[in-house]
């Protein structure tokens, strides 16, 4: 009961703050923020005057794509650049060696598509450098630039006859200056006060108490620049932690308040993009029925997660554990938990930063049970549609309503439309696109790292939670979420070579489709509304747009699923 | 194509000034004024040295202390690598740990009839976890007192006193931290607040 309470509350806390900054979103990117946040314009006006940017100057989606592209493609280089360097470069306290050619491939990639899979350990492979200068500033530019995409989709539906989408290099600065950085410089203060670490040194040494469990000169505790880090992968669908157990560990995510502060962080900025969307297109009930339907996808998975969990394994009990949830005891399935989170926060932790295409977690999934690690494994095959990466949640999802009123149309014999744009043959192509590149991704990649002896020599659980460790592992990946479960070993050529294309694909195949329709919805007129329009802000439509959702994951998955999760539940 | 390149390097090198130098400098010169405590890791000190974090556990094993959970760290409660055990559920490995764990717990305390609460049998997410549950801090209440000839209602006076409720009564879980109940069974909890 506290548990579900736990739950609603913070869901709640979540939707009270991501109205408010929706409306926020508004201005900002029409080029006039609310007062608070003027005094950064000249910090905006400066980027702009450095790089030689007129933002007023429009784009037609090609030249969107193009910026969008041209800008990955230099982060890309940099960041790999940066890696392989890291003994040259300053600020390397730890003196760690350079990373290797297809590690550093991997993390580029990851970083700059927001998926921030991380097949390194950051305490011991990344410098102070690699991780603030490199890997923290991808985790701003990559946020905004799917912020910015999801905008320029937006001024799709919003313009009439327009050839143009907008700037790319003013929207993406914008959602830097005047969204990212504010909100991380808030989280990253509240988080310090909870205990979360920032600090230039890398190690501290303590003698420990218990002479008895001191081995060697005592213990080392890594340290760094922490949080300022910790609040960027949080409030921009990031992930990518500091250290290797990301926020489990208690430097990243000490308390329940910073638990809370965290939690709030990874659904805030994508949920806030539906109410901005809503009051561009001028009827705030579409944005707000799109909120419940990505809150309606994600309270199934919750609830059975948290039963499942709660419930345990039967072998843990016969081996001697009490899973008994009693007065000072949280009970359930511990393994991989920690102890001030229990079972309630971690399993809400698990199921919102999948369904987020966030990615980090504070508990380790791939010790949950059959339907406990079910939950995210299934939130990210829904294609990060509930609530999903900031800006690229929604987009996604925008796509799925297009599919969704095809099909009401296919059953009504009528024109299919949506806020008042036909949708004809080539947006459905491009949204076909969008939805079966990433699952075809993930699908082929798991099957050819089933048939890849090096692929299967990485993992570590034997019987069918070994499968399901590597469809885990394509599925975050070519859905650009970046979670793990993490016992797999895919610090190796293969996997780091493979998984980094699947996130490639699943970023870049994805966003290029969704400019090629912003372009072509502007250039569409608006067809009044008549009475035989279907109102795409009703109930009935919020629950067909979610039963497509469902349908299509789980046309692509189920046969997948039943030889991981669901046959290791049978055999429990 | 060649414009494009220049404006992204010019502005991605701008945003690694901004976002990559200004900004975690920034938070940290922040940190170190307002928060120097918590920024430099929670730590606690006794004569000038450094004992340990309150916020990361150590591993303990004399009969005497509190135990905090296994680790599953290269070496147990490893601050410099931190990890899960990441075994799956249906891991027989898992089931052996658990066991083997188990049967440690009883014969450090061969009379207790009571259950072991799980959390006290399992490893935590970061290997690192300074807590256990108020159940499993009871459970080795009785072990403690003995070897450490205490009443044991002052010893549970003393845990219900290091108990950690939940955030705004609702967020999280009680806990108990096993350092900080050892340092004061130690008697050396107060000048250890290390602020």
């Amino acid at each position: 009961m506290s548990g579900s309470l736990q739950m609603i509350a913070t869901l709640l806390l979540t939707t009270m703050l991501a109205w408010p900054l929706g409306r926020v979103m508004i201005g900002v990117y029409e080029g006039s923020p609310p007062a608070w946040l003027r005094w950064l314009r000249p910090l905006e006006h400066a980027l702009y005057r450095l790089a030689r940017i007129d933002p007023a100057q429009e784009m037609t989606w090609r030249q969107y794509a193009s910026a969008f592209l041209g800008s990955s493609t230099v982060g890309i280089l940099l960041l790999y650049a940066f890696q392989r360097c890291q003994t040259l470069l300053p600020w390397n306290p730890a003196e760690l060696s350079a990373v290797s050619p297809w590690l550093a491939f991997n993390a580029a990639v990851s970083f700059v598509s927001n998926t921030n899979w991380q097949s390194y350990g950051g305490e011991y492979t990344m410098s102070h450098w690699v991780q603030a200068v490199g890997l923290g500033v991808q985790n701003f530019l990559s946020a905004g630039a799917g912020l910015a995409i999801l905008v320029a989709l937006t001024r799709g539906f919003a313009r009439t006859r327009s050839q143009s989408i907008g700037n790319f290099w003013s929207d993406w600065t914008r959602s830097v200056i005047y969204l990212l950085l504010p909100l991380s410089l808030f989280l990253s203060v509240a988080l310090v006060s909870q205990g979360v670490v920032q600090t230039f040194e890398a190690r501290v040494t303590a003698t420990m108490v218990d002479p008895a469990g001191a081995e060697g000169e005592g213990q080392i505790l890594a340290v760094g620049p922490v949080a300022s880090q910790v609040a960027i992968k949080q409030l921009g669908t990031n992930g990518g932690g500091y250290f290797n157990t990301n926020s489990a560990h208690p430097f990243e995510n000490p308390t329940p308040l910073s638990n809370l502060f965290e939690l709030i962080s990874i659904l805030l900025l994508p949920l806030a993009t539906c109410f901005y969307f809503g009051q561009v297109v001028r009827d705030r009930r579409q944005g707000v029925a799109i909120a419940i339907a990505m809150f309606l996808l994600l309270l199934p998975p919750l609830w059975w997660g948290y039963q499942a969990e709660q419930a345990g394994t039967p072998g843990m009990a016969a081996a001697g554990a009490d899973l008994s949830a009693r007065a000072g005891s949280s009970g359930g399935n511990m393994e991989g938990k920690e102890t001030r989170f229990g079972i309630a926060q971690s399993v809400l932790w698990s199921v919102a930063t999948t369904a987020a295409s966030n990615g980090s977690v504070n508990s380790m999934h791939d010790s949950y049970t059959p339907l406990g690690g079910l939950a995210p494994l299934w939130m990210m095959q829904l294609g990060e549609v509930s609530f999903g990466g900031v800006g690229s949640g929604l987009y996604g999802m925008l796509v799925f309503v297009i599919v969704t009123v095809f099909a009401a149309g296919l059953m009504v014999g009528r024109t299919p439309e949506y806020l008042g744009k036909k949708i004809d043959p080539f947006e459905m192509k491009m949204a076909s696109i969008v939805l079966l590149i990433p699952s075809l991704a993930a699908l082929v990649g798991t099957a050819i790292a089933c048939a890849n002896q090096a692929a299967r020599a990485s993992i570590p659980n034997p019987g069918p939670h070994g499968f399901s460790e590597l469809l885990y592992a394509f599925t975050s990946a070519a859905n650009n979420n970046g979670s793990a479960f993490a016992g797999l070993n895919a610090n190796t050529d293969f996997l780091n070579g493979a998984l980094g294309v699947c996130m490639l694909v699943g970023r870049f195949w994805v966003a290029v489709p969704i400019l090629a329709l912003a372009g072509a919805l502007a250039r569409k007129p608006v067809v009044p509304a008549g009475s035989g329009t279907l109102p795409t802000h009703v109930p009935l439509f919020v629950l067909f747009l979610c039963a497509v959702v469902v349908i299509v994951g789980a046309l692509t998955y189920l046969p997948a699923l039943a030889l991981g999760p669901i046959v290791e539940h049978l055999a429990l | 194509m060649l414009a494009t390149l220049r404006t992204s390097c010019m502005l991605i090198l701008a945003f690694t000034l901004l976002c990559g130098g200004a900004y975690p400098a920034l938070i940290t010169a922040i940190a170190q004024v307002a928060f120097s405590h918590q920024a430099n890791g929670s730590l606690l000190r006794q004569e000038g040295q450094v004992i340990g974090s309150r916020l990361i556990g150590q591993p303990f094993h004399s009969p005497g202390y509190f135990w905090g959970r296994p680790s599953a760290t290269g070496t147990p409660y490893d601050g410099a690598a931190s990890s899960g055990s990441n075994l799956g559920p249906t891991n027989p490995s898992l089931r052996v740990r658990i066991a083997a764990r188990v049967a440690e717990l009883r014969a450090s305390d061969p009379e207790s009839r009571e259950p072991i609460p799980v959390d006290l049998v399992t490893t935590s997410g970061s290997g690192l976890d300074p807590h256990i549950s108020p159940a499993a801090a009871r459970w080795q209440a009785p072990r403690v007192a003995r070897e450490r000839g205490l009443e044991l209602a002052a010893l549970n006076a003393l845990i219900a006193q290091h108990t950690e409720g939940r955030t705004f009564a609702l967020f999280g879980e009680e806990r108990v931290n096993v350092l900080t109940l050892n340092l004061a069974l130690d008697g050396k909890g107060d000048d250890c607040a290390g602020r």
